[in-house]
C-alpha cells in the first residue's frame, strides 16, 4: 500500500521532498490550532441562557498580530524556496557537462533522440527510440524538449521533476537521477483521447548496463566512423 | 411608466452616490471592459508581433494607408460633430443638436462603408485572416473595432430619431452625452490601431 | 419616494400581466430567484458529469450502471469511452464554473440582495437586468447542446488549451468546441451587463445613511467581485475569440506550425481565470460574514480589515495569474515573481479566517442551517487555502501541478467554500425570497451528510496527488506507480456516490418547502439588514419610503438594548435614553 510520494531518484528530488514536508509541517501546525480553534469556540460560545454575545467590533492590536505572523512565515517560504527552483530551472545554471537527449512528445508517445558516439545530439549518428528512455546512473543529463502538436508535460514522479512541453519551444531539463532502476514518465497535461496511456518508460542503469543496452540496439558504444551503425532507429 | 413602478434607471432622483448621473456610470463602467476586451485584443497583438520574433510584412506593403489615414480623419471629424451635438444638447439648441448627430451619423457610417471597402480589397488582394499572424490579429482587431463602430452607429441613428422626438429638449440631455462617451471611445481605440497597426 | 405611509405593507397595486411578472421580468428579486433555478438545475447537471468521471476512475473499464442508454459511440458497451470521459471532465469543470457556481453566488445573490441591502427599489438599469438573465439560456442551451453533436463536445479540459482545442485533428472535436466558443462568449455579455448594474446600483442607489462603510459586507463582497468581473471577464471573451477564429476561419493566435503561441492562450486565459476564483469565493466569503455575525449574536470582528482584506485580494488577483504556468516554460525568474504574490495573497485571506474566528469569540451561536453551513466554510475554506500554500512554491509545484492536489484543492475551495455559502445563503435568504421557511431538521440532515461524504471524498484526492496520480487521466491503472493507488480511487467514488444522494434531501426539502414550508414572518433570523425590514416576500419596488440609515450593518447584542440586534433604519432612541452606537 504506497500510498505517498514514489521513492526519490533524482539529485534534486530530496530538496523538493524537504520543502515539501517544511510546508506540510508548517500548514499542518496551523491547521491544527485553527480548527482546534474554531472547534472550541463553536462549542464554548454556543448559545446558552443567561449569557448574552459580548459587543467587541475588533482589535487593532489582533489585526496587526495576524496579519504580521502568516506574512513574515510565508515570505520565508518564498525566500526559501527560490534557491531550489532557480537550481533546477535556470538553463544558465545547468552542468555545462551534461549529457543532452532530445525529448520529442507527440500524441502520444515519447520519442527519445540520443546523440550517439559522437555524443552530439542534432548530428547524423543520434538515434531515436520510442518510450524507452535510458539514462547511466549519476549522469547530468540536459533534456532538449520539443512537442510535435499539443502541449503535453514531462513528469517523472521518482525524479520530481516535470515540465511542460510546448510545439514551437524547445524546453530545456536537467536531471541526475541518482538511484538505479526502472521508473515511469507520464504525459501530466492533456493531451487528447490518448492522454492517459501516453507512458514511457525510465531505465536508470549503469554505464555498462546502459552499454550494453546501446549494442543491443545496434548502437556503438563509443568512437564515430560507421553510420550503418545505425540499425533502422531513424525518427519516423 | 405607472406610479408603483420603482424609479430607478434614467428616472432614478438623484440620490447620494458620487455625484455622477446614473446612465454615466453605467456607461463609463461598460467602457471599462471595453477597454479590457480590446486589450485582450491588442496586447496579444503586441506580443506577437514584437515579443516573438516572428516574421512581420511592413504594414503599408499590405495596407492602403492613405485611404485609412483619411478614414481615420472622418472618424476623428464625427467625434468633432459628436461634441458640438453635445453642446448644442447643453444649450437647448435642438435644430444644433439634431444637425450635428446626423453629421455624426454620416461620419460614423462613411467609416465603417469605407472599412468594409477596405476589407474586400484586401480580401481580394489574397490578404485573409488566415493570411499568418499579421491577417489573424489584423482582421480581429479590426474587425471587432467595426463591429463596435457599427453597433455606435445604430445607436446613433436611434438617438437621433429620438432627438428629432424632441426627448432631449429642455435639459433631458443625458442620453446624449452618454453615447457621447461610447462614440469617443471608439473613436480613441481606432487612433491607437490606426497608429500600432497600420503606421508602425 | 412612492406612495403609501404603511411601511411593509404589501398594498402596492401590481396590475403587470403573469409575463412581466415572473417571465419577463424586471424585477432584481425575480431574476434572482430565476437565477437561482437555472444555476440548481446545472449544479444537477455538472454533478452528472462528475458522477460519470467517478464510475470511470473507480472501476476503470466497467460498465457504467445506466450507460446502456448512451449511445455506443460515446460509450462502447455501456464503458465511458476515453474522447467521452475527456469531454465529461471539461464539461463538469465548464457547467459547474460558469452556469452553477458564478450564477449561484453572483446571479442569484447580487442580483436578490443588493437593492434590498442598500435602500434602493430596484437595480439601476433594471431592463439590462433582465437580458443578463435570459442571455444565460441561449448561452446554456449552446453548452448543453455541445454534448450531443457530432464529435462531441470540448474534450480540453474546462480551459481549453490551444493548440489541442483549436485543432480538431488533434482533438477530435469539430462543433462542439466552437459551441463552447460562442456559449462562453454570450455567457460574457450576461455577466458583464449584470456587473454594470451591480456596481452602478451600489454607487448611486444607496440610501441616505448608508454610507461606504456601512454596507453589509455582502454587498462589499459582490461589488468588488462585479469590479472583478467588469476587468477579467472581457479577457477571457477576447481570448475565446481568438480561439474560435484559430479554429473556423483559419487565423494562427496559438499555432505554433504559423509562428502562433500556445503560451499567448495560457496567459490570456490565465490572465482571467484567476481573477475568476476571486469572483467564484469573494460573494461566498461576504454572505457568510453576514450569516456568522447574524449566528453568533455579534458584530463582525474587524469589520474594515475584511474590507480591506477583500480589496486586497482583489487587487492582487490580478497579478497572481502565473502561478497557473509554473511549469509551461514560462521564464524561471518571471515565474518567481508571482510566486512572491501568490505567497502574498494568502495573507488578506488568513486575515479573514482570523476575524470569523474573532466573531465567534465570545459569542452567543445559534446553530441554525445557514450558520453550520457558514462555519463548515470557514473550515473547510482553511484546509483550501493551506494546500495553496503547497503550490505556491514552486519546486514542490513541480510535482504537485497537474496531480489531484490541484484538484483536492480546487475542491476544496470551490465546494468547501463557495458551496457551503451557496447552502447557507439559500437557507438563510430563502424565507425572505418565497414567504415560506426550509425545514430546518431536514436542512440539518442534509447538512451533515453533505459535509461528512464531502470530506470523505475529497481529501483523500490529497493523497492521491502525493502518490502523483495526475488529473484528466481516463485510466490510472495504466500506470504501474499507480495501481497501489486505486483503492483510494475506489473509496472517492463510493463517498462521492453518497454524496450525490445526499443532495436529493436539499432538493427535497427545497421543492417541497415552496408549498408546504411553514409561513416565514418577517425578520425569521432577527437580522439587522434592511432586507429584513421588508415582507417575506418584498413587494415589487421594495420599501413603501426609501428608508433611511443610521447604523452599521451588525449591530448585534449592543450594550443596553433589550433586543440583541439593531436593524439599521432603526432611527436612533431620543437623547437620553440609551442609544445604538456604532455609526
Amino acid at each position: 500500500m504506497h500510498w505517498w510520494f514514489p521513492s526519490n531518484a533524482s539529485s534534486v528530488g530530496g530538496q523538493v521532498d524537504s520543502l515539501f514536508y517544511v510546508i506540510l509541517y508548517i500548514t499542518g501546525a496551523v491547521f491544527v490550532l485553527v480548527e482546534a480553534a474554531l472547534l472550541i469556540f463553536l462549542v464554548r460560545y454556543r448559545r446558552r441562557e443567561g449569557r448574552k454575545a459580548e459587543y467587541i467590533e475588533g482589535s487593532t492590536k489582533a489585526e496587526i498580530i495576524w496579519t504580521a505572523i502568516p506574512a513574515v512565515i510565508l515570505v520565508s517560504l518564498a525566500l526559501f524556496s527560490q534557491p531550489l527552483w532557480s537550481k533546477i530551472k535556470d538553463a544558465d545554471r545547468f552542468p555545462p557537462n551534461a549529457a543532452r537527449i532530445g525529448v520529442e512528445a507527440k500524441q502520444f508517445e515519447w520519442h527519445f533522440t540520443y546523440p550517439g558516439p559522437d555524443g552530439k545530439l542534432g548530428t547524423d549518428d543520434d538515434f531515436m527510440n520510442i518510450d524507452s528512455l535510458h539514462l547511466v546512473l549519476n549522469r547530468d543529463y540536459v533534456i532538449e524538449l520539443t512537442s510535435r502538436d499539443v502541449v503535453h508535460d514531462f513528469f517523472i514522479p521518482a525524479f520530481r521533476i516535470k515540465q511542460d512541453a510546448v510545439p514551437g519551444m524547445k524546453i530545456l531539463v536537467w536531471i541526475r537521477p541518482t538511484v538505479a532502476g526502472t521508473y515511469e514518465l507520464a504525459c501530466a497535461e492533456l493531451c487528447g483521447l490518448g492522454h492517459y496511456r501516453m507512458r514511457a518508460v525510465v531505465y536508470v542503469e549503469t554505464q555498462q548496463d546502459f552499454d550494453a543496452w546501446l549494442k543491443s540496439e545496434g548502437i556503438a558504444a563509443s568512437s564515430p566512423t560507421d553510420s550503418t551503425a545505425q540499425a533502422g532507429k531513424g525518427a519516423s | 411608466m405607472t406610479a408603483h413602478e420603482p424609479a430607478v434607471g434614467r428616472d432614478a432622483p438623484p440620490q447620494g452616490g458620487v455625484g455622477v448621473y446614473t446612465q454615466k456610470v453605467g456607461m463609463w463602467v461598460f467602457l471599462v471592459s471595453e477597454v479590457m476586451f480590446f486589450t485582450a485584443l491588442i496586447g496579444s497583438y503586441i506580443i506577437l508581433r514584437w515579443g516573438t520574433g516572428a516574421q512581420w510584412p511592413e504594414p503599408r506593403t499590405v495596407l492602403a494607408i492613405p485611404i485609412t489615414a483619411l478614414n481615420t480623419f472622418i472618424l476623428i471629424c464625427s467625434s468633432v460633430s459628436m461634441v458640438k451635438a453635445y453642446a448644442a444638447a447643453t444649450r437647448d439648441d435642438q435644430p444644433g443638436l439634431r444637425k450635428w448627430l446626423v453629421t455624426t451619423v454620416i461620419g460614423g457610417a462613411t467609416f465603417v462603408g469605407v472599412q468594409a471597402f477596405e476589407y474586400h480589397h484586401l480580401i481580394e488582394k489574397g490578404f485573409l485572416p488566415s493570411s499568418g499572424l499579421f491577417g489573424s490579429t489584423f482582421y480581429t482587431m479590426t474587425g471587432f473595432h467595426g463591429f463596435h463602430v457599427t453597433c455606435g452607429v445604430i445607436s446613433m441613428i436611434w438617438v437621433t430619431i429620438r432627438a428629432f422626438r424632441g426627448k432631449y429638449a429642455g435639459g433631458n440631455y443625458r442620453g446624449v452625452e452618454t453615447i457621447g462617451l461610447y462614440w469617443h471611445f471608439v473613436d480613441l481605440v481606432w487612433i491607437i490601431l490606426f497608429t500600432i497597426v497600420y503606421l508602425i | 419616494m412612492t406612495a403609501t405611509a404603511h411601511p411593509g405593507a404589501a398594498a402596492h397595486q401590481d396590475d403587470r400581466s403573469f409575463i412581466r411578472k415572473y417571465v419577463f421580468s424586471t424585477d432584481h428579486k425575480v431574476i434572482g430567484i430565476q437565477f437561482l433555478f437555472l444555476s440548481l438545475f446545472f449544479l444537477l447537471v455538472g454533478g452528472l458529469l462528475a458522477m460519470g468521471i467517478r464510475w470511470q476512475l473507480g472501476f476503470p473499464g466497467q460498465p457504467m450502471p445506466l450507460g446502456g442508454w448512451l449511445p455506443q459511440s460515446v460509450a462502447p458497451g455501456g464503458v465511458v469511452a476515453p474522447k467521452t470521459y475527456n469531454s465529461l471532465v471539461t464539461m463538469h469543470g465548464t457547467f459547474m464554473i460558469f452556469f452553477a457556481v458564478m450564477p449561484l453566488l453572483v446571479g442569484v445573490f447580487a442580483n436578490y440582495l443588493i437593492p434590498l441591502k442598500i435602500g434602493a427599489p430596484d437595480m439601476a438599469f433594471p431592463r439590462l437586468n433582465m437580458w443578463s438573465f435570459w442571455l444565460m439560456i441561449p448561452s446554456g442551451a449552446l453548452m448543453l447542446t455541445s454534448l450531443f453533436v457530432l464529435g462531441g463536445s470540448s474534450a480540453a479540459g474546462w480551459t481549453v488549451y490551444a493548440p489541442l482545442s483549436s485543432t480538431p485533428d488533434y482533438s477530435g472535436v469539430h462543433l462542439g468546441q466552437q459551441l463552447w466558443c460562442v456559449s462562453i462568449v454570450i455567457f460574457g455579455l450576461s455577466s458583464l451587463l449584470g456587473s454594470v448594474n451591480y456596481i452602478t446600483t451600489v454607487v448611486n442607489l444607496r440610501a441616505p445613511g448608508m454610507r461606504w462603510f456601512r454596507l453589509p459586507l455582502s454587498v462589499w463582497a459582490l461589488f468588488i467581485t462585479a469590479v472583478l468581473a467588469i476587468l477579467a471577464v472581457p479577457i477571457l471573451a477576447g481570448a475565446v475569440i481568438m480561439l474560435l477564429f484559430d479554429q473556423t476561419i483559419g487565423t494562427h493566435f496559438f499555432q505554433p506550425d504559423a509562428s502562433g503561441q500556445p503560451l499567448v492562450w495560457q496567459h490570456l486565459f490565465w490572465f482571467f481565470g484567476h481573477p475568476e476564483v476571486y469572483i467564484l469565493i469573494l460573494p461566498a466569503m461576504g454572505i457568510v460574514s453576514d450569516i456568522i455575525a447574524n449566528g453568533a449574536r455579534k458584530p463582525i470582528f474587524g469589520y474594515t480589515s475584511m474590507v480591506y482584506a477583500m480589496i486586497g485580494i482583489a487587487f492582487l488577483g490580478f497579478i497572481v495569474w502565473g502561478h497557473h504556468m509554473f511549469q509551461s516554460g514560462m521564464n524561471p525568474t518571471l515565474a518567481s515573481s508571482f510566486m512572491v504574490s501568490t505567497i502574498v495573497i494568502a495573507v488578506p485571506s488568513a486575515i479573514k479566517v482570523f476575524n470569523w474566528l474573532g466573531t465567534l469569540w465570545r459569542g452567543s451561536i445559534h446553530f441554525t442551517t445557514p450558520m453550520l453551513n457558514a462555519c463548515a466554510f470557514v473550515a473547510m475554506f482553511i484546509i483550501g487555502g493551506l494546500s495553496g500554500i503547497f503550490m505556491a512554491s514552486t519546486p514542490v509545484d513541480m510535482y504537485i501541478h497537474g496531480t489531484y492536489f490541484i484538484v483536492a484543492h480546487i475542491h476544496y475551495v470551490l465546494f468547501g467554500g463557495s458551496l457551503f455559502a451557496v447552502f447557507a445563503g439559500i437557507y438563510f435568504w430563502y424565507p425572505k425570497m418565497f414567504g415560506r421557511q426550509m425545514s430546518e431538521r431536514w436542512g440539518k440532515v442534509h447538512f451533515v451528510l453533505t459535509f461528512v461524504f464531502y470530506n470523505l471524498t475529497f481529501f483523500p484526492m490529497h493523497i492521491l496527488g502525493i502518490g502523483g496520480e495526475m488529473r484528466r487521466i481516463y485510466d490510472p491503472t495504466v500506470y504501474d506507480f499507480l495501481r497501489p493507488l486505486q483503492p483510494i480511487n475506489v473509496f472517492i467514488t463510493i463517498n462521492a456516490f453518497l454524496l450525490g444522494l445526499s443532495q436529493l434531501v436539499f432538493a427535497v426539502n427545497f421543492l417541497g418547502s415552496l408549498f408546504k414550508g411553514e409561513k416565514a414572518e418577517r425578520n425569521p433570523w432577527h437580522d439587522t439588514g434592511l432586507e429584513w425590514t421588508t415582507p417575506s416576500p418584498p413587494p415589487h419596488g421594495n420599501f413603501a419610503e426609501t428608508p433611511h440609515v443610521y447604523h452599521g450593518p451588525y449591530e448585534y447584542s449592543v450594550p443596553g438594548m433589550a433586543e440583541d440586534y439593531l436593524p439599521v433604519d432603526t432611527p436612533p432612541a431620543p437623547a437620553g435614553a440609551a442609544a445604538g452606537r456604532h455609526a
